[in-house]
């Protein structure tokens, strides 16, 4: 990897700092909502970073199927692991969001459900990687149940359109009658690249973590074999 | 043709299986109908919320005791290495799994009349008038749901706390083969005939896909 970790962080940080310059005094107040609203920035862009990266835990497990490539599976992991901590974010801005706008933390409407059911699907993933008896069969296993989870998130999108939903109809790209205004659009956009960045960010950090654990369980075998 | 010959063999062993042991049948029977019984206690209802209750129940009964069979399926295999042996054999991995998908789904299927049977008994509820497109109904859903089921059972079968592992990945997977199930069982005991042909269609759609998927990914789990 050309691009060091420290500049990656660096420029983590900054786009951050930006990001929240935006949010908290750029973004024009929101008329109904009030401030509350501002948490929408925040909210919406982890939903979408935490979609992605069930959408690389795929692609990751496709790859380790396809080459049998180490990378590939380091790379499902990490995006799981991470992925999961921006569901979590996911599923504690959204009911901070709802209480005041709704008056209610929790509904089992579409779109909650869709992201709740996500989360365990990450869950199902991590603690399958964290129970398989044989290491040999970890990657192999894991890859097909990353798979499977990623059928499963399609489906959800897919049946989300017939069920009722209170969660509000999709602002960005909803169709005619929807959209942003520009600066908030702007916001929501440069806070969603803020997260990506930072997203990027911890998934390089768990690669080399993968590296390095690796690593030591070779030192660990060869000592335990007395060479 | 030789696959099927091959899934038939697997099909009938795991019967004969079944018939000398009589184990997973019988707790998948025995469990449905405690969670039946439980139920009707937990929710004292009136007809009409009989009604609202009754698809829901069913299908979480159904739920679980699939779960149980599953468990049984392949951990059986695993005693005695009977799993390796059926890996070495120069045959189709996707035999195997149709041969354990048709047992498990012949297991479920018994179960669910079982279970549909006592349903009727003591919820006082007659399901004669839509009994076809009920069962109609319910068979998609299960197909889908034992294809799962059955992979499933074949990855936690490789972990510690099986018994936990399953469900953790069975639930979250096969949530809308359940939910979309339950809608269409309730449109159908309502007596609702015009959205049956919809809610039938988007419970075999959700129920192809996934026993595609699972059809397609099996050999991978078995390799060894």
């Amino acid at each position: 990897m050309k691009f060091p970790l420290r500049v990656h962080l660096a420029i983590t940080l900054v786009w951050m700092i930006l990001a929240l310059y935006l949010i908290f005094l750029y973004a024009p107040q929101e008329t109904t909502m009030g401030e509350v609203q501002r948490i929408f920035y925040i909210h919406f862009p982890l939903a979408m970073t935490a979609l992605l990266g069930y959408f690389f835990v795929f692609l990751g497990s496709m790859g380790y199927l396809w080459k049998r490539s180490q990378l590939a599976d380091d790379f499902a992991h990490s995006c799981a692991e991470v992925g999961f901590v921006f569901c979590s974010g996911v599923l504690v801005t959204g009911p901070l969001w709802a209480k005041p706008v709704w008056g209610i933390w929790w509904t089992w409407d579409a779109r909650l459900t869709s992201t709740f059911i996500l989360w365990l699907l990450y869950i199902a993933y991590l603690m399958l990687r964290a129970y398989v008896t044989n290491p040999g069969r970890v990657e192999v296993l894991a890859a097909v149940v990353g798979i499977i989870g990623f059928v499963d998130a399609i489906v959800d999108y897919m049946a989300i359109r017939w069920w009722r939903t209170q969660h509000p109809q999709p602002v960005i790209a909803g169709g005619p009658g929807s959209g942003l205004d520009a600066p908030m659009w702007l916001t929501a956009m440069i806070s969603w690249g803020a997260l990506l960045c930072l997203f990027a960010y911890l998934v390089r950090q768990r690669l080399g973590l993968a590296e390095l654990g690796r690593e030591l369980r070779g030192l660990r075998r060869e000592l335990a074999s007395g060479h | 043709m030789q696959t099927l010959r091959i899934a038939w063999t697997i099909f009938v062993k795991d019967l004969r299986v079944e018939w000398r042991s009589r184990e997973t049948l019988a707790s998948m029977c025995v469990f449905s109908l405690l969670i039946v019984f439980l139920f009707n206690f937990a929710f004292e209802s009136a007809r009409e919320e009989t009604l609202r209750l009754l698809p829901g129940l069913l299908w979480i009964a159904f739920a679980f005791a699939g779960i149980l069979g599953f468990n049984r399926s392949f951990a059986g295999e695993r005693e005695n290495a009977c799993l390796e042996g059926m890996i070495l054999a120069p045959i189709d991995p996707s035999a195997i799994f149709l041969g354990k998908m048709f047992a498990n789904l012949l297991f479920l299927a018994v179960t669910e009349a079982v279970v549909v049977f006592a349903a009727a008994l003591w919820y006082n509820f007659s399901f004669l008038p839509s009994l076809g497109r009920f069962a109609l109904i319910v068979l998609f859903g299960t197909v889908g749901y034992v294809a799962l089921g059955t992979i499933f059972g074949a990855i936690a079968a490789n972990t510690r706390m099986r018994e936990v592992m399953l469900p953790i990945l069975q639930f979250p997977i096969s949530f809308w083969i359940l939910i979309l199930g339950t809608d269409a069982t309730s449109d159908v005991l309502r007596g609702n005939t015009a959205a049956f042909a919809a809610g039938a269609a988007r419970v075999a759609g959700v129920s192809l896909i996934f026993a595609v998927v699972s059809y397609l990914l099996f050999e991978y789990v078995l390799e060894e």
